[in-house]
């Protein structure tokens, strides 16, 4: 299947925020940081649709998920987003190049359609 | 249990670093079931935190006496070699100020969440200094209001209606209209529709932009090619070194794309420049948008107790602080620790995977009103009552100024502050240190 390195950023939103309070072991919120964004035109041109499944690789681990069509203009070409929890920091890599923040944002990973 | 019907006038949310504390609580028995003048996520903050049907605390995932879990866990932390405090920023300054004590006790490394948020900020900050003012001023007079790499509609819900942008001050009397406001982030964000001017940067490459604004704004001559290097135009980044220079007060609002992304520090080391540079022509100050509730208490507890504000090692006597070596991140993901205190925090949640595993082979103490996975794993785990709900004290808000907590109604935990005290008690009796 295809594969492609895009950029991921993982993030806060509102309903991660409002759904945490309700519990981090909620179906609401686990909904919520388990689903990718991506770019509409990304998801024509690799063939996916709403819902569909891929798998997201860095060194660190693999993670499979659902992805949705971000807003149009919203997502760049090649940005992927993704609500930040558990499923963002299995991608997350512990080096922190002596400054105690790993690189939580703006990182590469490998998109393979499933 | 009363189920009388309370009114609490001036309650204080905690979600968020806004720590907005005009909220009218109505508090029916223990549960908060109105939560007037709070945003979408303070909203969700009162009216889900009730008491919950969970044990005091639990050994090993069963249930224990309060008395046995304080008993363990000051053994763990006692015969621990390199221990590790961690967490605070959901929690009082008055429990942060215990979990200091402890640490020094145990000669342990004592870090917060700052480190995986803003902590590279705090680095920047030592590096360049801080034009700093207070959401007062803003309010008042900022007139040139930009935010960069953060996204306040979802995560600062009220922080353009009760600070930054719409409040009419002493010196925008017109509020929204006197002011201009500018996003510049990667992704055209749930903000973007709010601002006058959006500006979106290409991934990673946001120091370069700042860079480009400091050389504009010092008159040094740029080229179309810049477009490439950042995805912003020569004019669109001369429009807004004009904007800043123009300005009568102007203030940067940063989130964690600048704090989270490669460059970190260096990248909120050129904004911090960039407000340092522009003060030669205007007044121009720039503030970080901080997460959680009592984030700021946690690096100014830490910082008037120890001289630093995260990352901190006591195990000589005395501290040391050196990101990187003594931040959570790195001491769990290098295997280094061999047993954690965690207090209101989720690193089995948030943490890199060799840190989490780690994390699982250690044994440590945690504390939380909620279940979490990091709740789950721990060896001991204490249910805690949840500040500014349930228990007073103080927090910080994200521009450093103290706020008091309103309390709405009594939980049967004890709070986080309690819980710590008793460890510490234990810690010294099994030190055999005098009270």
């Amino acid at each position: 299947m295809p594969r492609e390195t895009f950029i991921l950023i993982p993030g806060r939103t509102s309903r991660q925020g409002t759904t945490l309070n309700e519990g981090k072991l909620t179906g609401a919120y686990l909904d919520e940081i388990s689903t990718l964004q991506m770019n509409p035109d990304d998801m024509t041109r690799l063939g996916l649709n709403a819902g569909d499944r891929v798998r997201l690789r860095t060194d660190q681990g693999t993670i499979e998920l659902p992805c949705q069509p971000a807003k149009p203009g919203e997502l760049p070409a090649g940005v992927l987003f993704l609500p930040y929890g558990e499923w963002s920091s299995r991608l997350m890599g512990p080096e922190t190049h002596a400054t105690g923040m790993p690189d939580s944002k703006s990182f590469d990973v490998e998109l393979e359609t499933l | 249990m009363s189920t009388a019907l309370k009114i609490v006038d001036n309650a204080t949310c905690t979600f968020c670093g806004c720590v907005c504390d005009d909220i009218e609580l109505t508090v029916e028995g223990n549960h908060i079931t109105k939560a007037k003048n709070a945003c979408v996520l303070g909203k969700a903050w009162f009216l889900n935190h009730h008491v919950e049907d969970r044990p005091v605390a639990l050994i090993e995932g069963r249930p224990a006496a309060f008395e046995a879990a304080v008993d363990r866990a000051a053994q763990i932390l006692v015969n621990a070699r390199y221990p590790i405090v961690y967490g605070l920023s959901d929690t009082t300054c008055e429990a942060q100020r215990v979990a200091v004590a402890i640490a020094d006790r145990i000669g342990g490394c004592l870090d917060t969440t700052t480190s995986v948020c803003h902590g590279p900020s705090g680095m920047a900050f030592q590096g360049v200094g801080e034009v700093t003012c207070s959401l007062g001023e803003v309010r008042n007079r900022a007139d040139l209001v930009i935010f960069w790499g953060s996204n306040p509609a979802e995560s600062h819900p009220r922080h353009w209606s009760r600070y930054s942008t719409m409040p009419k001050g002493l010196f925008v009397p017109n509020g929204r209209k006197d002011r201009t406001v500018v996003l510049v982030d990667v992704r055209r964000s749930k903000s973007a529709p709010a601002a006058d001017i959006f500006l979106q940067v290409k991934p990673r490459k946001d120091f370069e932009a700042l860079w480009a604004l400091r050389a504009l704004v010092k008159g040094v001559p740029l080229d179309e090619s810049i477009r490439d290097e950042t995805g912003l135009t020569l004019e669109q980044l001369q429009d807004l070194a004009s904007r800043m220079k123009r300005c009568r007060f102007g203030v940067l609002f940063f989130g964690m794309g600048l704090s989270m992304t490669r460059g970190k520090h260096l990248n909120v080391e050129a904004a911090l420049a960039l407000a340092r540079d522009l003060n030669e022509y205007t007044r121009f100050y720039v503030k970080p948008m901080r997460g959680h509730g009592n984030v700021t208490g946690a690096d100014n507890v830490v910082s008037w107790q120890t001289g630093y504000p995260f990352g901190v090692n006591l195990s000589r006597g005395y501290p040391r602080f050196n990101p990187g070596e003594y931040t959570t991140a790195d001491t769990l993901a290098r295997g280094e620790a061999d047993a954690a205190l965690i207090i209101a925090s989720d690193p089995m949640a948030n943490f890199s995977q060799p840190a989490r595993e780690h994390l699982a082979r250690i044994p440590y103490i945690a504390l939380d009103p909620k279940e979490t996975p990091t709740i789950r794993g721990a060896t001991v785990a204490f249910t805690t009552a949840t500040y500014g709900i349930n228990t007073p004290g103080t927090v910080y808000r994200m521009d450093d100024v103290p706020i008091p907590l309103r309390p709405a109604f009594e939980s049967p935990y004890p709070s986080d502050q309690q819980v710590l005290e008793a460890i510490e008690q234990k810690i010294r009796q099994r030190q055999g240190v005098t009270p």
